[in-house]
């Protein structure tokens, strides 16, 4: 069988999920797809059973915070894997910081429980249905999300490496 | 072993049941990671994990730091086999950049991805061997793991955080000793090798100690993300280096090895296997070792001699340019993985064109995979949930980074 190219991919995902496809775009060859938070559960179930697009594996799970896109703070992005086509491709969704609820894939993959786990733990990123969402790398009494922006690193005083001078306005956050 | 591990729990008298901590300091844990057992006499029943006993913010740190000074940071992830880290990260950042490695920089890149493979895949299977109860193999290995180090040495000054390499290739080409050891590890190692599989491989002892203990089914496994040799002892071919090739790996001739059973005996196997692939691949790239410069074309990253930072205006602006940090950077989001250790070791790294990535995270193997421990140990004795965790090779700085 021909291998599916991210083309392929992208018509297909379109064709079944229509208006959940916000954006897409191809950085690095890797196919980017943008959908709405609530029906990536769906999409991941959908990509794993399909006969031809048979994306077997989960590669990994992040969490980025954008504090100042206003409603889409975090995004949750999930790297899969085709091996029948080699074909990478990562689905984003994003949530506004008053919301940050999102369907656990655990279900799907069970090695999405601890990747879950740490992106709730960095970010606060809260999966509903996982069965056991603690912490993971940081202390259980700890009261925030570590890997959020407005946590910055000590050196941050720092005069001399003032990222104001390297045209990022950090500081403001 | 049991052969039905999920009807223990039920078969289980309460009045029987223990509950002990295995680690987080137990000297067969080799790491601080803490499990805790409910046992029935030998018999695990359930096991809960804590990890994050030396969890350094890696992500976090790399924030905070320009693209050439993350390098030692990974240095710090599975610190058995560095270079590969290292390397990795050097391959995200040029993917970034968009720049052409020449290929003599590729080949020197691959033989010391391979020599990293050999000394992690050393190190793990000879642990095996002592938590089966066997310390002679272990000290056999070590002085083969010394020479790769001279050679970690000749090429970075390091031994263990090698910080080898620079973003678009080397510091220096091989030395002239770099050269003579190379030569002479070639020609010892394989047959140091035999003798210590020798040892080992075909032991009855050692085969019945590890057959049968910590098996995990192909299709649990690839449920669980699981990659590297733990993957391929279940019996699953993926391989980075075959799947997606980098540093021109699809130039070589090699085999991956897969096991059946997926249990401690059949990961053993399959790493040693690797380290004979290992070596040939080594003496491929080293006899067709292209001509050429040991580094990429690229003063907007790579440090000018100091001599010419001295003499020459523009060396001098570049030099200063990187150490402050003002090199321009594309936007853009990059995967890049490279077969590891352990597995996929992957970095999705996110610039904003900013001096520091915007997001870094590591996909570390190690924290994937032992998340199955508890499945696989269920059932077992204890002492096979030691052996099943020096065979798993969970590298403590991978798991919590």
């Amino acid at each position: 069988m021909e291998k599916q190219n991210n083309q392929e991919y992208l018509t297909a995902i379109q064709a079944a999920f229509g208006a959940d496809v916000l954006a897409h775009e191809e950085a690095f060859g890797m196919l980017n797809i943008e959908m709405t938070p609530a029906r990536i559960h769906d999409a991941i179930s959908w990509l794993q059973q399909h006969q031809d697009l048979s994306v077997n594996y989960l590669t990994n799970i992040a969490g980025i915070h954008y504090p100042e896109s206003a409603g889409r703070e975090f995004a949750v992005v999930y790297q899969l894997h085709s091996w029948k086509n080699n074909l990478r491709l990562r689905i984003k969704g994003y949530l506004p910081k008053e919301n940050l609820h999102i369907a656990s894939i655990t279900d799907l993959f069970a090695g999405a429980n601890w990747m879950e786990r740490e992106t709730y733990d960095f970010f606060g990123i809260v999966f509903d249905g996982h069965p056991d969402l603690r912490r993971i790398l940081n202390m259980d009494d700890m009261d925030y999300f570590p890997m959020r922006k407005e946590y910055v690193l000590e050196d941050a005083t720092r005069e001399d490496k003032d990222d104001r001078f390297f045209g990022r306005n950090n500081n403001e956050l | 072993m049991s052969q039905e591990p999920k009807d223990v729990a039920q078969t289980a008298d309460p009045a029987n049941v223990a509950t002990i901590n295995f680690g987080p300091t137990h000297p067969s844990t080799h790491g601080i990671f803490q499990n805790i057992l409910k046992v029935d006499g030998e018999k695990i029943i359930s096991s809960e994990q804590t990890v994050g006993y030396i969890h350094r913010a890696f992500e976090k740190l790399a924030e905070r730091r320009p693209y050439n000074q993350i390098t030692p940071i990974t240095d710090r992830l599975n610190y058995c086999s560095s270079p590969i880290n290292n390397i990795g990260w050097e391959m995200t950042v040029e993917k970034l950049i968009g720049v052409d490695i020449p290929k003599r920089v590729q080949y020197m890149r691959v033989i010391i991805m391979e020599l990293a493979r050999i000394a992690d895949h050393l190190i793990c299977n000879s642990v095996i061997g002592v938590d089966a109860g066997a310390l002679t193999s272990f000290f056999y290995p070590f002085s083969e793991r010394e020479k790769i180090y001279e050679l970690y040495e000749e090429i970075s000054g390091a031994r263990l955080t090698t910080n080898m390499g620079r973003i678009g290739g080397f510091e220096r080409d091989f030395t002239p000793v770099f050269h003579e050891k190379l030569k002479s590890f070639l020609k010892t190692f394989p047959k140091a090798f035999e003798e210590f599989d020798s040892m080992l491989a075909r032991n009855r002892i050692f085969m019945d100690r590890t057959k049968g203990a910590g098996p995990i089914s192909a299709e649990r496994a690839l449920s669980y993300s699981f990659s590297g040799p733990n993957l391929r002892a279940a019996g699953v071919d993926y391989d980075v280096r075959a799947m997606n090739p980098y540093s021109s790996y699809e130039d070589f001739d090699f085999i991956i090895p897969v096991g059946v059973n997926g249990d401690t005996y059949d990961r053993f196997m399959v790493r040693q296997e690797e380290i004979r692939q290992s070596i040939r691949i080594i003496t491929q790239a080293y006899n067709n070792l292209p001509e050429g410069d040991y580094k990429a074309d690229l003063p907007d990253f790579y440090l000018p001699p100091k001599a010419e930072v001295y003499n020459n205006m523009e060396a001098l602006i570049y030099h200063f340019k990187i150490v402050m940090g003002e090199t321009e950077l594309p936007v853009g989001e990059v995967y890049h993985a490279v077969e590891g250790g352990n597995g996929e070791l992957g970095y999705y790294l996110i610039s904003d064109g900013g001096r520091t990535p915007y997001r870094l995270q590591f996909r570390r193997p190690c924290f994937i995979y032992y998340q199955a421990y508890p499945e696989m140990i269920k059932g077992l004795p204890i002492s096979d949930a030691v052996l099943t965790l020096s065979s798993i090779n969970v590298i403590a700085g991978e798991l919590d980074a």
